[in-house]
């Protein structure tokens, strides 16, 4: 179990970051669900509950996000289930149960960039942004690319289009990390297609998304659209799963998500 | 660090560490039945309100409750027994020690869905486990304390 030696609440995301960065042992506390499994001795832990992190708004082309919102928040938010066929409650009612959610945090998840992360494949499927009290705005898929640097997540940005979208993932129990999972979101003519738990961070299939936006999809052609995807990205191996039924399972999802989504009323 | 917290309805003042699960501040104050199955997030066991929702008591550190509203099972003791009467019926209750926390999630679950269907209650209670009874004796106790039959 990780231990605390001094507990600080800022008033302020920069008094929170001067924090955070003052030592190398300082944390910033999410949910706490993921620090707790390690025993890291912090020094200072940096608490962001005064900073009114914890909502979820929506605006004229914009849905955002703040860091301490939780799971079960997302869940239920009817803004969000209306968004997108409700794309980002379904990817987080897979995590454990409602009290697991109801504790676990959006800034926490996206910041710590788990390879077998639901929230992170749904929200880089949707092109979502993110801001850093020091790295500033930028897009999710950047973000991702970066080497972690001490920093904090402060909200992350939707922005809001006419979108259809679908999430599936496949795990080996009910609530057990996922296998792999798989986003898709369709904006007019444009495909992004995310696929996450390789057991690697999420990825968008490039060439699929872009062969996707190319074309006028029929059912008749999703083996070799899923097949792009297969071939495109990369897959390993862990205790869930070889890469090879990864690539196999990764077809299966795709085309599930691709005909959900030609079937489903954008919202 | 000095909290104030309201356990079933009544206010209590309690000297919290920073490092300090709520899970162990309420054993320490007397709520032994709150329990610890994993301690690793997974089983629901610890499950107890915060603010009226069900929330993991061994994963939420206690100064984080400073001014909310805790509800274990001692303070919904009428519901709790009706349930359990119930579970203890349909025989989904064996060794006990995963009941607390059930009953706590099947109680929310009432309060949140209205008339759920098979799969949101499953779905709802996906984060207890039980050793025991394998869930179906379960399942058939939460439908007919949710008013319909088994
Ligand atoms: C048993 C278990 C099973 C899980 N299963 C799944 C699953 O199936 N699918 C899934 O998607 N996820 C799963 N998760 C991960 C979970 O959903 C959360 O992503 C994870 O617990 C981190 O969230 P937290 O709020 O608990 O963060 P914490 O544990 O508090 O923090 C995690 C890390 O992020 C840092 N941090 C916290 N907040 C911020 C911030 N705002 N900015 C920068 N850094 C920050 C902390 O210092 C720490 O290093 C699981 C976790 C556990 C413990
Ligand atoms: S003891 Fe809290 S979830 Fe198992
Ligand atoms: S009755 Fe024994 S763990 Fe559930």
């Amino acid at each position: 179990m990780f231990t605390i030696k001094e507990l600080a609440q800022p008033d302020t995301l920069t008094e929170a970051y001067n924090l955070l960065i003052a030592k190398k042992n300082n944390a910033v506390l999410g949910g706490c669900a993921f620090l707790r499994m390690g025993s890291y001795p912090i020094a200072t832990a940096v608490d962001l509950t005064k900073l009114n992190l914890s909502f979820i708004r929506e605006a004229d082309d914009y849905i955002e996000i703040g860091a301490m919102t939780t799971f079960r928040e997302i869940e239920v938010s009817p803004i969000l289930q209306q968004y997108a066929n409700g794309v980002l409650p379904k990817a987080v009612s897979h995590v454990l149960g409602v009290q697991f959610r109801s504790v676990v945090t959006v800034g926490a998840s996206v910041y710590a960039k788990y390879g077998f992360s639901d929230l992170i494949t749904a929200l880089l499927a949707l092109n979502a942004e993110i801001e850093l009290v020091q790295g500033g705005r930028m897009r999710l898929a950047e973000f991702l690319e970066k080497p972690l640097t001490k920093d904090i997540l402060s909200r992350i940005w939707i922005r809001k289009l006419e979108c259809r979208a679908s999430y599936q993932t496949l795990r080996m129990s009910a609530s057990d990390y996922p296998l792999l999972n798989a986003a898709v979101t369709q904006t007019g003519s444009h495909w992004l297609v995310a696929v996450g738990a390789r057991p690697r961070k999420a990825a968008i299939a490039q060439q699929l998304s872009a062969a996707l936006s190319a074309s006028k999809i029929d059912l008749e052609q999703l083996d070799f659209f899923a097949n792009i995807a297969s071939e495109e990205l990369s897959f390993g191996t862990n205790a869930r799963g070889t890469a090879q039924y990864r690539r196999a399972m990764c077809k299966v999802l795709i085309k599930r998500a691709i005909k959900e989504v030609l079937m489903c009323e954008s919202v | 660090m000095r909290i104030s917290v309201t356990i079933n309805d009544k206010m209590v003042h309690l000297d919290v560490e920073f490092d300090e699960f709520l899970a162990d501040a309420l054993r320490k104050h007397g709520f032994f039945s709150i329990r610890k199955g994993c301690d690793t997030s997974c089983c629901g066991l610890c499950t107890v309100w915060v603010d009226g929702r069900p929330t993991l008591s061994c994963s939420v550190l206690a100064f984080r409750v400073d001014g909310k509203t805790i509800t274990t099972i001692e303070g919904v003791q009428q519901e709790a027994e009706q349930f359990a009467q119930i579970l203890a019926a349909e025989g989904a209750e064996q060794c006990g020690f995963c009941s607390p926390g059930f009953i706590m999630t099947v109680l929310a679950m009432k309060k949140e869905l209205t008339q759920p269907t098979e799969e949101q209650i499953i779905h709802y209670l996906t984060g207890n486990l039980c050793r025991c009874t394998g869930y179906m004796g379960q399942l058939r106790a939460v439908k007919m304390y949710l008013g319909g039959t088994a």
